[in-house]
């Protein structure tokens, strides 16, 4: 295998030097999720502000792929709309389940592209997943507890 | 360092074609037996011939074949019977696995629970005790932890000192007149630690309890005499010891097996059968329910022949010496931890580690761009981990095929590890 493309720079950068990790107050919606294969856990709060992504913090152990992948989820999601943030969850899902053909679209994805390459290696589409996992249970707890209902 | 052992690994290697693997330009380094270990030709071979030349269903036809079956499924029990030293062909239980006996045990305790002509022996009530230790692969935990919620009877565990060893000092408190049943690990799956017995086993005696091994991790790797250990059952699984997947033992005593009621009823497994009721066989079929694993059985013979052939205390003795290399190495690489025991006495040569900054995941990645296969993650002992403070550990196992050189190699992939992630 080709380890500098699963290991590309962009993910040993955030994986070093993670975004917006912590967690933070006020938050709507709360998520903790676990990868049962390896033991690596997140914590995910999202704070909702009307239709925006006021806020996403976290806290997570796991390997450079899963802390990464939740670094570059904070960076594409933190400020966007609700909506734009659950685009950004499908894309970035549909490229994880690509299976190594798909590439990702730099314009909306951004450094988030960069994980194309993790979709060949089935055990560690998991990794890559969990923290998006979360955002997006944090936020139906979020609209929960919020009333909203239409997204 | 070079203890003379007697056995020559080029020719073992030769036997299993999978070494021979590419993975990128080089050959696979497998270091992951502890998680099932490959299978020499003459395994693949004795199944084949079997499949191919006697194929038939066991104990129900007459005819040439279901007799050839039923001869070659009964002959490898008596194999397995003679590889452990027990007493009786009819004490080996063929199951699906190391899980499965485990859980034909607890649940004859179940069963017997609700049974009040059950043998004293199995019939837990609230506030009996059962013990384990913390050192438990969770096939070893999680049977008698739903056990104990399902009668109220009350889980401890013998805990695990810094160095990886069991806490024998705590072994008279743990084990008390309530104590049923203790089951123990013989040698961990996470730490290598090999436990020594004869403390726990002759404190069960003390105070009456059932005695046993989920000896999964032991029966591969070094002798193992159940008469000698003086248990009540041990429980084992084919895949770990050049045997095929989808069979296990349980031996137990003849006795303990006579008073146990059966966990899985069907076929094969009777002496009549009303449509009210029904009186069941003397074990070993008692509790081999429905077609067992037939060619599995062949298999499992032909790797205790092949175990057999190479001589146990060989085996033994060659992964001491790559258990101590092991270790020697490890220790000179930065920033690794090694979790279990330093030093390669009662230990087997399966090593866990952890890597300042780098997670077991990331490293297992590395290792297998360098054609090295290691085990990464929990290892299906969470408390373990838990009790380490990790919450992964990368571990490499050893065994017969493997050579000097293929752990320099795994200590040379953890460099490349280091540069990665530096
Ligand atoms: C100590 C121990 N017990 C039990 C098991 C379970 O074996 P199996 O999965 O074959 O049932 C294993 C291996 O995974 C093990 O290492």
């Amino acid at each position: 295998m080709n380890l500098d493309e699963l290991y590309q720079e962009v993910i040993l950068d955030h994986y070093k030097r993670p975004r917006g990790a912590g967690l933070r107050e006020p938050y709507e919606g709360e998520s903790h999720q676990v990868n049962p294969t390896c033991g690596d856990e997140i914590t995910l709060r999202v704070h909702v502000d009307g239709d925006k992504i006021a806020d996403v913090s976290y806290e997570n152990v796991g390997c450079s792929i899963s802390k990464a992948s939740a670094s570059v989820l904070y960076e594409l999601v933190n400020g966007s709309t609700v909506d734009d943030a659950l685009a950004r969850l499908a894309e970035f899902t549909e490229l994880m389940n690509s299976k190594g053909q798909g590439e990702g679209d730099e314009e909306t994805l951004e450094d988030a592209v960069a994980f194309a390459g993790v979709s060949k290696y089935p055990m560690r589409v998991k990794c890559a997943l969990l923290g998006w996992m979360a955002f997006k249970d944090a936020l139906v707890r979020a609209e929960a507890t919020s009333g909203r209902t239409d997204a | 360092m070079e203890a003379v052992t007697k056995l020559d690994v080029e020719a073992v290697r030769a036997d299993f074609p999978i070494l021979k693997r590419m993975i990128g330009d080089r050959p696979v380094a497998y270091l992951d037996s502890a998680a099932t270990s490959q299978k020499p030709v003459q395994v693949v071979e004795a199944m084949r011939r079997f499949t191919e030349h006697s194929n038939a269903n066991i104990s129900r036809s007459v005819h040439t074949l279901g007799a050839e079956a039923t001869e070659a499924y009964e002959g490898a029990r008596a194999r397995v019977a003679a590889f452990i030293g027990a007493p009786s062909a009819d004490e080996v239980v063929f199951t699906k696995n190391s899980t499965e006996a485990i859980n034909l045990l607890a649940y004859a305790f179940q069963n017997a629970a609700l049974d009040p002509h059950a043998d004293p022996r199995l019939r837990l009530a609230p506030g009996d005790e059962i013990v384990v230790t913390e050192m438990e692969h969770h096939a070893n935990l999680i049977p008698w932890q739903q056990l104990a919620r399902r009668t109220g009877a009350v889980l401890k565990w013998i805990g695990i000192t810094d160095h990886g060893r069991l806490d024998l000092e705590s072994v008279p408190e743990v084990i008390t007149e309530r104590t049923k049943l203790v089951s123990f690990t013989h040698v961990a799956n996470l730490l290598g630690t090999v436990n020594p017995t004869s403390q726990i086993t002759a404190r069960a005696r003390e105070v009456g309890a059932l005695v046993g091994l989920d000896a999964s991790q032991s029966v591969p790797h070094i002798p193992v005499n159940v008469a000698e250990l003086g248990v009540d059952f041990i429980a084992f699984t084919g895949h770990k010891m050049l045997g095929p997947t989808g069979i296990g033992v349980l031996w137990a005593k003849a006795d303990l097996l006579d008073a146990m009621p059966p966990f899985l009823t069907g076929g094969s497994m009777i002496k009549t059968v009303t449509m009210e009721q029904t009186t069941f066989a003397e074990a070993p079929a008692k509790f081999e329910a429905g077609t067992p694993p037939i060619a599995e059985a062949v298999g499992l013979a032909a790797a205790v022949d092949y175990l057999d052939s190479l001589g146990m205390e060989n085996v033994r003795a060659h992964e001491k010496e790559l258990a101590g290399y092991m270790l020697e190495r490890l220790e000179t690489v930065d920033g690794l931890t090694v979790i279990g025991p330093r030093v390669p006495i009662g230990r087997s040569a399966t090593v866990s580690f952890t890597l300042e900054g780098v997670h077991p995941h990331d490293v297992g990645q590395v290792l297998d761009a360098e054609a090295v296969a290691v085990r990464v993650g929990h290892h299906c002992a969470k408390p373990t981990c838990d009790r380490f403070g990790v919450n992964a550990t990368t571990r490499a196992s050893a065994y017969v095929y493997n050579t000097h050189e293929e752990i320099d190699r795994l200590v040379e992939a953890l460099g490349r590890v280091r540069k990665v992630f530096s």
